[in-house]
């Protein structure tokens, strides 16, 4: 029952291409957290009542701004922290007080965590030598795991004399070299520059469709996680505001906290008029004018207070006979691959546009001009 | 070396203060040391100056005495003994104070590193008392505890602070990897923490080796060690015999600072 509490949105009220981006659905469940919370001063919820299902072999980032919770669930999977309340179930059995060195996850810290005395081979043959795996087995083991990790010809060098992607290849590699159930990442590129950083993501993709091991991945880059994931769990003040796989997160945002921490996104504010069949009709409050847009919160009735939200790629020039605002052009900006508009509504909401120079088919608009801006009712939301 | 980066007259006045002021003080350190070393050579039958002729006459006092070479051997096996218990010892109570879930640190750490901090005729006293009472005053292994206890905050501080520098991240890999809390503290934190028990067991060692406050307080006719023989001869015969000793002495501290040094620099 608790799988069905996790589902953001109604099956009902979701587009076709959602499932389709959700190949994983079926996936056995490999870890469940149930009702786990967990404080540091005894005030408040670090972790607030968190469910989540982890499915067997996904790849799943936990994203959200510092201090949202997303470190602190890592901390409690990986066994270096135990919820306060609730449960953490692996293959059905609780992992709740099982110490870390039982999991048999592997973990890869932000600060690489490399065992400073040891050379490259020796860190990454560590966790085998624990598990007295013959001395042959052992070289051919590592060999494989730096290969993995495209690092042939380091074994000998010492942690301390390579860059930070060398460093965090090596934590890779000696994560993965014990073939793990799972493995754990916190914010692991973090401390990279961004062009290593692009690059260890896409390494990152391939590894783990090479192992089909479960990845679960902490970031507070939404890039990243859309970039990396099956699914993106966001994280907001210890709760997860919505599950999903990245392009509903983006297409269908439950709130408005993943609708702006995803992307950019306007939001108009305004009163439900009626909400019925997955669509709902809002009054807003700028201008008074009549908006039909999807709406998968069932819960909101007419009066509700609410918000509109478009994206500013899906706010259109003209328009026919779809919803539109009234704006005026504050600002042109020019960006190469996109434009930019910066627009003011009469009573003072801001709103942002962007659109494709060559496809406007007119001219653009200048500052200070007038424009119809269309919101069609399938690329907008309305969201509590 | 501190560079002035002004220049002119005044300057160099202030470049000359420097120098000399540093040179004073260097020399107030030193000198007392330094002079024990000629004149533990000269053949002078009293511990003055001038320099008389060259002699090696009370080296081959001290080598050919009994009782300054027994001293000499109880002092480093006392030394010894009383370096391994404070090690063994100290290296446990760092590590326990540094456990997440240990209660009352700061009062446990206070209470152990008093004896570096309380006077040693303090301690003395104290530990006369109530070694008097456990039969332990008179006797090696007295001595030795009490070395133990006065050598035990060097290792404390020591091992405290390179368990300080140790990232909480690298136990924590050690465990995903399927370490076990003593498998992580055999194959990581000593390996990594050994500079620390290496230099607090120095100096434990030099603290128990010129001890002689508590020395006097606990030690029964047995037990001499060099630097309470010194301390006797100092005050009874006044041979230059004293001298050699302290030669000896001042050629051991020199030689732990070196090891200390080069180690610590590995």
């Amino acid at each position: 029952m608790i799988a069905q509490d996790l589902r953001p949105l109604p099956k009902a009220a979701m587009n076709i291409e959602s499932d389709a981006s959700d190949p994983l659905a079926d996936a056995p469940l490999l870890v469940r957290f149930e009702e786990v919370c967990k404080t540091y001063d005894e005030r408040s919820w670090v972790v607030d009542n968190l469910h989540l299902d982890i499915r067997q072999g996904e790849f799943l980032s936990l994203l959200g701004p510092s201090g949202s919770g997303k470190t602190t669930t890592l901390m409690m999977l990986a066994g270096f922290d135990a919820p306060d309340r609730g449960r953490i179930l692996m293959d059905g059995a609780d992992i709740s007080r099982l110490p870390a060195y039982r999991r048999d996850m592997g973990v890869v810290f932000q600060s690489y965590a490399l065992f400073p005395h040891m050379s490259v081979a020796q860190n990454v043959a560590f966790p085998l030598n624990l598990r007295k795996v013959p001395a042959a087995e052992t070289r051919e083991r590592v060999r494989e795991a730096l290969a993995l990790a495209r690092l042939e010809g380091f074994e000998d060098r010492q942690p301390g004399q390579l860059s930070g992607g060398q460093q965090q290849r090596v934590a890779l590699a000696r994560a993965l070299v014990y073939r793990p159930r799972m493995l754990l990442m916190d914010e692991p590129l973090g401390a990279l520059d961004k062009a290593l950083r692009e690059h260890m993501q896409l390494e990152l993709k391939a590894i783990h469709k090479q192992l089909g091991i479960t990845f679960i991945y902490v970031t507070h880059d939404q890039d990243e996680a859309m970039t990396l994931s099956d699914r993106v769990a966001v994280f907001n003040e210890g709760r997860i505001a919505q599950i999903a796989a990245p392009q509903t997160l983006y297409n269908r945002p439950a709130t408005r906290f993943v609708a702006n921490f995803l992307g950019e996104t306007n939001l108009l504010e305004g009163r439900v008029i009626s909400n019925a069949g997955g669509f709902a009709t809002l009054r807003l409050e700028e201008d008074g004018s009549l908006h039909h847009a999807r709406c998968a919160d069932t819960t909101l009735a007419a009066g509700d207070s609410a918000a509109l939200a478009i994206r500013p790629e899906n706010l259109r020039l003209a328009s026919g006979d779809e919803p539109a605002v009234a704006a005026r052009v504050i600002d042109s900006i020019f960006h190469g691959a996109h434009c930019r508009l910066r627009l003011h509504m009469a009573g003072g909401s801001e709103l942002s546009m962007t659109y494709n120079p060559g496809s406007l088919g007119r001219p653009a608009p200048l500052p200070g001009e007038a424009v119809i801006l269309g919101v069609p009712p399938q690329l907008a939301m309305i969201l509590r | 070396m501190i560079r002035n980066p002004n220049r002119g007259r005044l300057a160099w006045f202030g470049n000359l203060g420097l120098s000399l002021s540093g040179w004073l003080v260097l020399a107030f350190l030193l000198l007392p040391i330094l002079v024990v070393l000629p004149l533990s050579f000269s053949d002078s039958r009293y511990m003055s100056l001038p320099l008389g002729n060259f002699t090696l006459h009370w080296y081959e006092e001290f080598f050919g005495s009994a009782q300054w070479l027994g001293a000499l051997f109880n002092s480093f096996a006392i030394a010894v003994a009383s370096t391994v218990l404070a090690v063994v010892l100290g290296g446990l109570a760092a590590l326990g104070l540094r456990h997440p879930a240990m209660p009352g640190k700061r009062l446990i750490e206070v209470l152990l590193i008093a004896p570096m901090i309380v006077p040693a005729v303090i301690v003395g006293v104290g530990m006369y008392f109530v070694f008097a009472n456990a039969g332990l005053t008179r006797s090696y292994l007295g001595l030795i505890l009490a070395h133990t206890t006065l050598a035990v905050p060097f290792v404390i501080v020591n091992v405290g602070s390179a368990l300080g520098g140790l990232n909480q991240r690298l136990l924590w890999a050690a465990a995903s990897m399927g370490a076990t809390p003593w498998m992580t503290l055999r194959k990581v934190t000593l390996p990594l923490v050994s500079p620390g028990l290496i230099s607090g067991g120095l100096f434990a060692f030099a603290t128990s080796l010129d001890e002689v406050v508590v020395t006097l307080f606990l030690a029964g006719p047995d037990q001499r060690t060099l630097p309470r023989e010194m301390f006797t001869t100092a005050r009874e015969a006044l041979s230059p015999v004293l001298l050699s000793a302290a030669t000896i002495m001042v050629l051991f501290a020199t030689l732990l600072l070196l090891v200390s040094r080069s180690l610590s620099k590995r």
